[in-house]
């Protein structure tokens, strides 16, 4: 098939399916915060405020849009779209699967399969900085301009660990091809523990670099200082409204998505199963969906209130489909792939949810004395250890 | 298609540099830069050099150029206010810059008198495999000598900013 065709095809499938994604994760984030603090969580909007996410895009589309008097117009309007666009843009080069063929098209599971992918994600996301940076600035606000300063300094400091975090389960793959740098971790050493770079290649400490990282550049709870409320009200994006600031909170969301997909290409074997295909792995997609959807038919019959039990059990039943989708033989070979790579990016945005709910705020002086003073000794000791191993290895 | 490309990012980098030095405000100028930067990478990547294109992003773009507009933003610099109008350089400004450019142009046809049109695509040689492989072997020593300067620049950043807290 034409490669242009082919191309918006794939585009026409991803970006719904992110944007998507990008919506339910604020519902997700809420009702896992919600439950960390004993809460309940949105409820009102839909079945367990399902429909909470459309309530919000509403909300947001229809909100006035107040500009203040005295920004700067120009880069006020870039700012929150240049930070969107370097977000969104940054996950085309993820590949979720191996190369497929469907109905005798040949295809990799990704839009664009480059031979600087890593790289092309670095830099897209190292650019994300300016749209903070003049949000900050062009507010023309203290809190603002003291939140976009932060930010940019914040994100210079942590690139450098996060790069030589990045560098060591390169130097074993050899390759910067995201999906080489899959397949380089394929297989299973003793038959049994995978062979991902975080597990079988011991690159375990540049993994949790590269995670402690990833919150500071996606400024997250414990690093979210550009957005401390209780000093700066909201930061950076303290003057923006409607959909400006809706763009902002997009940019942040689909950067966690890109910095979770990256550590799972980088180090936890992207699509590759947790136990081999020969014992079982295969199996674990369906074993999973059908005790979700057990829990689900439990609750159904057992109600807490009454809607429950139609609810409960209508979920369960398409929990049950999808995990019977995983052994339809053509199917198979897209699904499998998919729920490997979007489980494990799905555990690591879980943990930076868990984080958020758990951990406090870093004082701004601690979280540069963190960075410089130990992430970075850290990721280079690591770097300079791996490098060793892989001499000796290839010699 | 590549000469397309090349004709809209080749015009991005010199409308960008046009507006680096036109610009009254310190931060227009640096975003100017930062499309040049982008303009420059793109163009990189249309020879068939990605690892030199995405050093230009990652490097100068994403590092660089952010560290411009944060002492920017630090120093909260404001728009430079018109001097005096420099008389004779108002005049005579345009025309010498042409000349130069005439000279420069001149100056390489010359001394490239045998170098042909670029084929866009052809070039393989950009890849990092083969950047890092000419750096440790045949450029080994001016890339050992240039980390040391650098290193050097840093010992001194370092020892001036300290005399400065003092």
């Amino acid at each position: 098939m034409d490669f242009i065709l082919l191309s918006i095809l794939k585009t026409a499938i991803a970006a719904p399916v992110l944007l998507g994604t990008l919506a339910y994760l604020v519902w997700i984030e809420r009702k896992v915060l919600a439950h960390v603090q004993l809460r309940m969580g949105p409820s009102r909007v839909g079945p367990h405020g399902l429909l909470q996410p459309i309530a919000d895009a509403i909300k947001l589309l229809t909100k006035e849009d107040f500009i203040p008097s005295y920004v700067n117009h120009v880069y006020y309007w870039l700012a929150p779209w240049l930070a969107l666009m370097f977000a969104v843009t940054a996950i085309s080069v993820l590949p979720v699967g191996p190369i497929v063929e469907i109905f005798g098209v040949k295809t990799n599971m990704g839009q664009a399969d480059i031979s600087i992918g890593l790289l092309l994600i670095l830099g897209l996301t190292g650019m994300g900085v300016y749209g903070i940076a003049l949000a900050g600035w062009s507010s023309n606000n203290k809190y603002s301009l003291l939140g976009g300063l932060r930010s940019s300094a914040q994100m210079i400091s942590y690139e450098l660990p996060m790069a030589l975090a990045i560098a060591s389960p390169l130097l074993i793959v050899n390759s910067l091809n995201l999906r080489e740098i899959v397949n380089g971790q394929a297989g299973h050493v003793f038959g049994i523990i995978p062979n991902w770079n975080a597990i079988g290649g011991l690159q375990i400490f540049s993994f949790i670099i590269y995670l402690i990282c990833a919150f500071a550049e996606t400024n997250r709870i414990p690093f979210d200082l550009p957005e401390a409320e209780n000093e700066l009200v909201s930061g950076y994006n303290t003057e923006y409204s409607s959909m400006k600031f809706a763009a902002f909170f997009m940019a942040e969301y689909a950067n966690i998505i890109t910095a979770c997909s990256v550590a799972t290409t980088l180090f936890l074997g992207g699509w590759h199963p947790i136990i081999p295909n020969e014992l079982g792995g295969q199996f674990i997609p369906t074993l999973i969906c059908f005790f979700f959807a057990g829990v689900l038919f439990y609750h159904a019959l057992n109600p807490a209130r009454p809607s429950d039990r139609l609810s409960m059990g209508v979920i369960g039943a398409i929990i049950l489909g999808l995990g019977l989708l995983f052994q339809v033989p053509v199917v198979k070979e897209l699904a499998q792939p998919l729920f490997w790579f979007a489980s494990k990016a799905g555990f690591l945005i879980f943990v930076f949810i868990w984080v958020r709910g758990t951990v406090p705020r870093f004082r701004y002086d601690q979280l540069m004395r963190f960075a410089w003073l130990v992430l970075f000794p850290a990721a280079l000791l690591n770097l300079l250890l791996t490098a060793f191993v892989v001499a000796a290895k290839s010699n | 298609m590549d000469v397309i490309l090349f004709t809209f990012f080749a015009l991005v980098a010199i409308v960008g540099a046009v507006s680096l030095v036109l610009q009254k405000h310190p931060i227009s100028s640096a975003l100017s830069l930062v499309s040049v930067m982008v303009a420059l990478a793109v163009l990189f990547l249309l020879l068939g050099a990605e690892f030199i294109a995405a050093a230009q992003l990652v490097v100068y773009s994403g590092a660089i150029m952010v560290l411009f507009v944060f002492v920017i933003m630090l120093l909260n610099a404001g728009a430079e206010r018109e001097s005096r109008k420099g008389g004779l350089a108002q005049f005579l400004g345009l025309p010498l810059t042409a000349i130069l450019l005439v000279f420069a142009s001149y100056v390489i046809t010359q001394s490239m008198s045998n170098a042909k049109a670029v084929k866009f695509g052809a070039f393989t040689g950009g890849g990092p495999r083969e950047v890092g492989w000419e750096l440790f072997t045949r450029y080994l020593l001016p890339f050992e000598v240039t980390s040391i300067l650098i290193l050097i620049a840093i010992a001194g950043a370092v020892v001036l900013a300290r005399k400065e807290i003092d």
